[in-house]
């Protein structure tokens, strides 16, 4: 089977985010593979060793991306791909995104697709779908599990707590959420080997791509922190007087009861 | 004419979503003059959905019945929105961010060539242009954002955009559309329902949340008791989680959802920056917790310090006494 795991690095959650100029501050941030794209790398490898065939990682990203493409080899993915558009693209967004990807797919036939349902930093989740699209491929959303019977495909989708179980066929794009499976750490000859195995670096003007095609539709005029919160009232007393006062303060104070 | 915005409206049980309605009132919102255009999809009769969104602000409906369109899939409501948008050529699209917004909307953005804004919390229009807030990084920070080029196409997080007031008095046409709906290849052979009865907890106005604290599956029985009074839902940090004392589909932070309720109760979670960021920007927040040192307190609005299994049944019956 031909696999394919789409990548995102972003900061770590534990990271605190700050705002400079209209900016997110990345300095010094330490980065990881979103955290949904560790399912699909988890899944896509589960899936070639039960099926064969090879696993190819993408990502779209600067030169920093390496280290994050690197951990999926480490985990076992065969194959990674850069697709460096740090000179060229000024801004893009996930219009720009799904298009590059197309490009890269254009000589690529795919048997499977795996993407993070949403990537934890912009958090729009349209990547996936929209390059399912361009590619006149199916697409599930949110599965946490696949089931994979020659060209059968059989999925359990989360939709909001509900399970929707789901068949369809190969080629297919799924998008990962968590429950879907327990992502591995990378071993030490895991990471031994992956510093080996190809990494293949391309650009903007390597794929069949006008970068006027790239124009994004929307843009980010700018960012800002949310109001900081006061710490609140602690109260005081007896459990029951504590309860009391509680529900007076939510009824009369916060107008929430 | 009066520039056209499409709201495309979700269905839960035969019921429109409350989501739907504040669409309604985000396209208003955007543009005060737009003619409202709303559409249902469905493959029972919808002219009682339909009368709803008129009632709701829709200056018009068109409902859309296929026995393929039973149940949600990208390809069955994707071929009947796109023969609508074609026809109407609408200036902008408005769909709430739920699982189904998350699951269509790209992939009509992707067939028009247009941008998507996606997880709107508010709109600010002045000047001539419209800007929608949307948070990133889990609600970390928040970004501006505007379109560009294309239509303007947005989904809106349920909960935060108000709907406008319901008015019976208003009329307007509710068409029925036939379209054929062919090629579906993602079939649901079955939903099973997990989510606890009745209230979603993207959508809930209360939401009890248990961490670690809680100790057990058992140990989360009082808190849906508590949840059922307040009329609300019930959630769960990743610790709790990952303990196996709840599903995953409760799990609220960064992985998992990001919630802004009126009322947030954290009962036993120590609060882990993880967590605060799918909850930190709910209305009003009360912690429950055991240790007076845990991190939840720095963004609770009121706190008690105590043993969560001796509070809660006495907050129960006091919220019983008052309801």
């Amino acid at each position: 089977m031909n696999i394919f795991v789409l990548l995102k690095k972003t900061f770590d959650t534990e990271e605190k985010i700050s705002v400079s100029n209209g900016q997110i501050e990345d300095d010094g941030a330490e980065f990881i593979i979103n955290p949904y794209d560790e399912y699909a790398v988890e899944e896509a490898i589960v899936q070639r060793d039960a099926h064969g065939g090879e696993v190819t990682v993408v990502t779209i990203g600067d030169e920093d991306s390496e280290k994050q493409l690197r951990t999926a080899l480490a985990m076992g993915a065969d194959k990674a791909v850069l697709i460096n558009t740090e000179d060229d693209l000024d801004e893009g967004d996930q219009f720009t995104t799904a298009k590059i990807l197309e490009a890269f797919f254009e000589d690529k036939e795919p048997d499977l697709i795996l993407a993070g349902n949403v990537a934890i930093d912009e958090a729009s989740g349209q990547v996936g779908p929209r390059l399912a699209e361009l590619l006149g491929i199916p697409y599930v959303t949110t599965i946490t599990s696949l089931k994979i019977d020659g060209e059968k495909v059989n999925i359990e989708k989360d939709v909001e707590g509900d399970v929707e179980v789901i068949e369809t066929s190969l080629p297919v794009l799924v998008t990962c959420q968590q429950g879907l499976n327990d992502p591995r750490y990378p071993s030490l000859p895991g990471i031994m080997k992956a510093k080996k195995k190809p990494l293949e670096e391309l650009e903007i003007d390597d794929l069949d791509l006008d970068e006027d095609e790239l124009e994004p539709k929307t843009k980010t005029t700018d960012i800002f922190l949310p109001p900081e919160k006061e710490a609140g009232r602690v109260l005081e007393g007896e459990i029951e007087e504590q309860v009391q006062e509680l529900v007076s303060l939510l009824k009369n104070e916060a107008k929430v009861l | 004419m009066s520039e056209k915005y499409l709201v495309i409206g979700e269905t839960r049980d035969g019921s429109l979503r409350n989501v739907t309605f504040e669409a309604i009132a985000a396209a208003r919102k955007i543009n005060s003059d737009a003619e409202i255009v709303g559409v249902v999809c469905g493959d029972e009769d919808l002219s009682e959905q339909a009368k709803e969104m008129i009632y709701y602000g829709a200056d018009k409906v068109i409902t859309i019945k296929h026995d393929n369109l039973k149940t949600y899939t990208s390809e069955g409501f994707g071929q009947a929105i796109m023969t609508i948008i074609n026809e109407e050529n609408p200036a902008g699209i408005v769909m709430g961010h739920t699982s189904i917004g998350k699951d269509l909307t790209p992939k009509l953005a992707s067939k028009l060539g247009t941008g998507l804004i996606s997880d709107a919390v508010d709109i600010e229009t002045g000047n001539g242009k419209v800007e929608f807030i949307r948070p990133i990084y889990s609600g970390k920070a928040f970004e501006r954002k505007i379109t560009t080029s294309g239509i303007t196409f947005v989904t809106i997080r349920p909960n935060n955009i108000p709907s406008l007031e319901r008015d019976e008095a208003r009329s307007g046409d509710v068409t029925t559309k036939e379209i054929d709906i062919t090629d579906i290849r993602t079939i649901v052979k079955e939903v099973i329902r997990k989510a606890s009865e009745g209230v979603d907890l993207s959508e809930a106005n209360v939401i009890v949340a248990g961490g670690r604290g809680v100790k057990s599956e058992e140990g989360f029985k009082p808190l849906q008791e508590l949840a059922d009074v307040l009329g609300g839902a019930v959630g769960a940090s990743r610790g709790a989680c990952d303990a196996e004392y709840c599903d995953y589909s409760l799990q609220i932070g960064q992985t998992g959802k990001v919630v802004t309720p009126d009322l947030y109760i954290a009962v036993g979670i120590s609060g882990a920056i993880q967590h605060l960021a799918g909850m930190s920007n709910s209305k009003v927040i009360v912690a429950i917790n055991k240790d007076p040192e845990a991190n939840i307190f720095n963004v609770a609005d009121y706190g008690i310090v105590g043993d969560l299994f001796e509070v809660i049944p006495v907050l129960i019956e006091e919220i019983k006494k008052i309801k």
